[in-house]
């Protein structure tokens, strides 16, 4: 039997339908992959075998009856972020030592409803904060990608670095992650992977960890652009139990895959044309257009002039809002509790040990942000250039523009443990640079493969699209998918 | 701007997070690149602009104002490190 773990989610969802082989058995398939890579990977910090089998075995009944949901059977990797009941939910932070939630997040619970298989909980960087999984309380994540030739270990991007990881070596079908500066996007171009944030307020917040209320989003990652619409359909929803929740249908999105580009415009922003930038950025950027041209589209040349206010802004608001969400770690509810002479040398000590040093820089920048006699000069100044942020998409989608397109990331996956990065936090912000505009302004963005650099290691392109238009980036990243090709990591695990 | 020793003492006292002179002296470094890279939002014109307070320009959705949720005061509990009795246990904060 062909090796079930290399069939794409509508690919297995096809041919469990036809009865080629049971829910069981692709289950299986992954599990008995976790095995094996695991131990190299650190993708999954938790896996729940027991749990998976039982939910295939109801799967297959549900198939045998007619009654098969949108995912029935479909093993997915789920990351830490996402509250799951009686299951290690840790938002790969110690201070969340032993937590497993009494309830379980709206998206996983729309994933459940719809059929999907939990394999267990991918591994991150710390509260989501971090851009190479390095941040994680339980190791680096390897990326299945290598450059060529060479056996040295990269990242996988972050912070929803299992998550991607764990789809480039298809220890799951497919992955929930959460983006709020590029957690999704970035690590999806880092693994050949595809990755989409949706609009803000597309999938429920609720159950999921918070870092920053205003920019989080989860949403897919996936093998291919249909897989990532697939799962983006399940996991959207109009949920009461959150108030920035959207009261709009969810569309179907596959059904806009393979659509006609023609007369589409597509925005070519000069300011993500950056110093330093490398030249086979910029070529892979050319190449974009020219699919995009040749598959009918219009190219514009648009300009965003607030796109280099958008990362210091990020790094005001986010903190801030981090850190207010994380005050309720004080060793009193849940999860480390470090015992102290009285109760503020408690929650001190178990913030001090039950933090990492990613998490506490943040906390301490977004409580200075907002202390007395700083709120204005950097808080409130943050959220006006936000505005400013997205003034800039507006006028452009005024003047007639579909879609935008841009490089995902400033460059490919670096080495674990890089010293440059190391010595400098605000060098691994600029990762970034290029998603988090799409966080600030609300707006929905997919990140596609679209080649490899000269040492083989792949490289992504963004594309950006107005509120609660997914189908439009759908269309249009499936029609780069076609041009581009997929690609694979050579296992070296 | 940029912070002294002293303000990243009380910024993490105000944060509860226990700071030792070593971890201090390094958290204002790190603070300090921090601050001097968003400095730069300084040099924008924001005169007259609305501070962003919702990316979406929707009214916030509420919900009716009944009681649908409660009476799972073990499930509250289940995670502390210390309770007793459906109660959170903490150091004495009152003589």
């Amino acid at each position: 039997m062909t090796d079930l773990t290399r069939l794409t989610i509508a690919e297995a969802r096809a041919r469990l339908a036809a009865k080629d082989f049971t829910a069981l058995e692709l289950t299986d398939a992954y599990l008995g992959a976790i095995e094996a890579a695991n131990g190299a990977l650190n993708a999954y910090v938790t896996v729940t075998p027991e749990q998976a089998r039982k939910m295939a075995a109801t799967s297959d009944a549900r198939i045998a009856a007619g009654e098969a949901g949108a995912l029935e059977g479909i093993p997915l990797g789920i990351k830490d972020l996402f509250a799951t009941e009686g299951v290690h939910t840790q938002a790969c932070s110690h201070i969340l030592d032993g937590f497993k939630p009494r309830y379980e997040s709206t998206v996983t619970a729309n994933l459940w409803a719809d059929g999907a298989v939990m394999l267990g909980k991918l591994n991150m960087d710390e509260f989501a904060m971090g851009s190479s999984n390095e941040s994680s309380y339980y190791g680096p994540v390897k990326n299945p990608w290598r450059a060529e030739g060479a056996n040295r270990d990269l990242v996988p991007g972050g912070s929803s670095g299992g998550s991607a990881a764990a789809v480039a070596a298809h220890l799951c079908a497919g992955a929930t992650a959460t983006d709020t500066g590029g957690s999704i996007r970035q690590p999806a171009a880092f693994t050949g992977t595809v990755g989409i944030k949706p609009t803000y307020g597309r999938c429920s917040r609720w159950g999921i960890v918070a870092f920053a209320s205003s920019l989080d989003q989860a949403g897919p990652i996936a093998r291919d652009v249909r897989d990532a619409a697939i799962l983006l359909k399940s996991m959207a929803s109009t949920d009461a139990k959150d108030t920035t929740s959207v009261d709009l249908p969810v569309p179907d999105y596959e059904t806009a895959l393979g659509g006609s580009l023609k007369g589409m415009k597509i925005g070519i922003p000069r300011e993500y044309r950056v110093d330093g930038m490398p030249d086979e950025i910029e070529a892979l950027w050319q190449k974009g257009i020219a699919w995009l041209k040749d598959a009918g589209a219009e190219i514009i040349d648009i300009s965003l002039p607030h796109t280099k206010y958008a990362l210091p802004a990020y790094y005001i608001v986010a903190p801030a809002e981090a850190s207010s969400n994380l005050a309720r770690y004080d060793g009193v509810r849940y999860g480390l509790r470090v015992e102290g002479k009285d109760i503020v040398d408690m929650y001190e000590k178990t913030r001090a040990e039950g933090f990492g040093q990613e998490v506490k820089r943040r906390i301490m920048i977004g409580t200075y942000v907002l202390s007395a006699g700083y709120y204005d000069a950097y808080y409130l100044r943050a959220q006006k250039v936000r505005t400013l942020i997205k003034r800039d998409f507006e006028t452009a989608f005024h003047a007639g523009v579909d879609a935008i397109l841009t490089p995902a990331t400033p460059s490919a996956a670096f080495g674990i443990a890089d010293q440059d990065l190391a010595a400098d936090p605000v060098k691994m912000y600029l990762n970034d640079i290029f998603t988090v505009t799409v966080n600030m302004a609300g707006l929905p963005g997919i990140a596609v493969p679209a080649g490899l650099d000269a040492s083989g290691l792949p490289l992504g392109l963004q594309l950006i699209g107005k509120p609660f238009e997914e189908e439009t980036l759908f269309k249009t990243a499936y029609a780069i998918e076609q041009a581009a090709g997929r690609f694979e990591p050579k296992r070296w695990w | 701007m940029s912070v002294d020793l002293a303000t990243v003492k009380r910024v993490a006292h105000l944060a509860r997070i226990a700071v030792n002179e070593e971890d201090a002296n390094r958290m204002m470094g790190e603070l300090n690149a921090i601050l001097g890279f968003v400095e730069q939002l300084s040099e924008v014109d924001v005169e007259g602009v609305e501070p962003m307070t919702s990316v979406t320009p929707m009214a916030m959705r509420k919900r009716a104002d009944v009681v649908n949720d409660g009476d799972k005061a073990e499930d509250i509990v289940a995670n502390a490190p210390n309770s007793d009795r459906n109660f959170f246990l903490v150091p004495k904060v009152v003589e």
